[in-house]
């Protein structure tokens, strides 16, 4: 280890807009954005499967777009826009894509449906997927240990056809 | 993971001052391999330099048709781009087989070039590792070698690039432009990437004080007969156990020109000169792809595990070809291999 790096750096402020209202916190520089929903900004919705980007349950909308907030330091997004699964529901009514899940019954224990609400809403965004194939690929990085996934399909296409 | 400093570069050559003022120093863009490998501790970096908002963003035309891609471009913005899309299409698929939508959102173009092995000897720590630890030992040579290369590889190391942009990169002849204390270069793809040798431990010719500023593609995009086919345990969002990038330039069915990059089977993209040349003239048919091929993999070397890659090879390769040829490109989304 470097000399450098026994040093504890100060903490560095940052401001991250997230789910419209503006926080700012004090971090580290490693901690992950996913830390610092969890443990700063007590948003737990967003959950630490693997901690290594192959689970996707940590998924959230960074500036509008669909990335693993385990492999993402805080300190790196600093300024950004943030969506959990907590921003979703606007005055008590569903999202359209939470409304589907629930419709289709897309999850079972429930612990990787905020990380595929996220990614689904990236999909949804990004419009590169057509039919079930196309979605069922543009999905693989969320992982359903249930194996709820024709019912998670079936709720991203019902949620396309009713934007 | 360990401690470490921070710094935002302002620029670029900010960035190179902070690398030769830093030694221990790494720069972070995309930052979805290099975190991943910091919590393991296989990597210890002693400070880490932001580059993700320097101007790297663009794709640009350059003079001769060809485009150039800033390093900073995500994978999901090369792979959607629509000049990438109608000219490079084999660079198109070859990123959206790779990985995950949200790790294409993250990864940058230069980084997926740095981009580590995933022998999963390297990453744990527990193991020796010639690539990790100079002459530590290689724990896969004898060990679980089944995912390992069968081309290249030395008595040091066996491990593969995991890359799939760099396959479809070293297929249409890509140049690395690179910036560093002492001016800017240009680097042929196929020469980035290094064998093992006896320091595996270095992956890339890119010096320690360098930045990769921008990809650059030549002219010819080979739109109309390409093909990438990834061959893997699971059909999405794993790395290749043989992946083949072939483009071909075809006269009525004569092979004019062909080239044939292979992924997951050594240290960096592989092709061969030689057997490309040998292609040229010939009609396309099994029977001369199926040559080819055996050319391109006579140098392959069976490990105790991985003996089976070399015939998925030949296989992959000739299959692919015939896709290029009848412009019947593999789909990265429906996954029957035609």
């Amino acid at each position: 280890m470097a000399d450098a790096a026994n040093q504890v750096p100060d903490r560095i402020p940052i401001n991250l807009i997230v789910n419209g209202n503006r926080r700012t916190l004090d971090v580290v520089p490693w901690t992950t954005l996913l830390d610092a929903l969890r443990d700063h900004l007590a948003l737990t919705g967003t959950k630490k499967g693997c901690d290594h980007g192959q689970c996707g349950a940590c998924t959230v909308l960074v500036d509008g777009r669909r990335i693993n907030s385990c492999l993402t330091l805080a300190v790196m997004k600093d300024g950004a826009e943030i969506t959990t699964i907590e921003g979703f529901a606007r005055d008590g009514a569903l999202h359209p894509l939470q409304q589907a899940f629930i419709d289709h019954d897309a999850f079972q224990c429930g612990y990787c449906t905020p990380g595929q609400i996220c990614s689904a809403a990236g999909l949804l965004a990004e419009g590169h997927a057509g039919d079930a194939d196309e979605i069922r690929e543009l999905m693989s990085g969320n992982l359903c240990r249930c194996g709820a996934y024709p019912n998670i399909v079936a709720a991203i296409q019902q949620a396309m056809s009713r934007p | 993971m360990i401690n470490f400093q921070f710094s935002r570069a302002r620029d670029v050559a900010d960035a190179i001052l902070l690398l030769t003022g830093h030694p221990g120093a790494k720069l972070i863009a995309g930052g979805t391999n290099l975190i991943d490998l910091m919590k393991e501790n296989v990597e210890q970096p002693s400070r880490l330099i932001d580059i993700s908002r320097l101007p790297l963003r663009t794709i640009e035309e350059t003079a001769d048709g060809g485009l150039r891609v800033g390093a900073l471009v995500p994978n999901s913005g090369l792979a959607y781009d629509p000049l990438i899309e109608q000219r490079y299409p084999l660079l198109a698929s070859a990123i959206l087989a790779g990985a995950s939508a949200q790790l294409r959102n993250m990864a940058s173009v230069g980084g997926n070039l740095m981009q580590r092995t995933r022998c999963a000897y390297f990453y744990d720590t527990a193991t020796p590792c010639n690539k990790r630890t100079r002459s530590s030992g290689c724990s896969a040579i004898d060990g679980l070698n089944r995912n390992h290369a069968i081309l290249g590889a030395s008595n040091s190391c066996i491990a593969t690039n995991p890359s799939d942009m760099s396959v479809a990169l070293a297929a249409l002849d890509a140049l690395v432009h690179i910036a560093g204390p002492s001016g800017e270069r240009t680097m042929a793809l196929t020469d980035f990437h290094r064998l093992p040798g006896e320091t595996p431990d270095i992956d890339t010719n890119l010096e320690a004080d360098e930045i990769i500023t921008a990809v650059e593609l030549p002219p010819r995009g080979f739109a109309s007969n390409y093909s990438y086919l990834k061959i893997r345990d699971r059909l999405s969002y794993a790395f290749a156990l043989v992946s083949v990038a072939a483009v071909l330039e075809l006269e009525g069915n004569a092979i004019s020109e062909a080239r044939v990059a292979l992924g997951g089977v050594a240290h960096k993209p592989w092709r061969s000169a030689e057997a490309e040349m040998a292609l040229r003239g010939q009609a396309a048919t099994v029977e001369h792809f199926s040559r080819f091929a055996d050319s391109l993999l006579q140098e392959a070397k069976a490990r105790s595990h991985n003996g089976f890659k070399i015939e998925l090879a030949r296989r992959a390769i000739v299959r692919t070809l015939m896709q290029a040829a009848s412009a019947t490109p593999q789909s990265q989304a429906h996954k029957k291999i035609a």
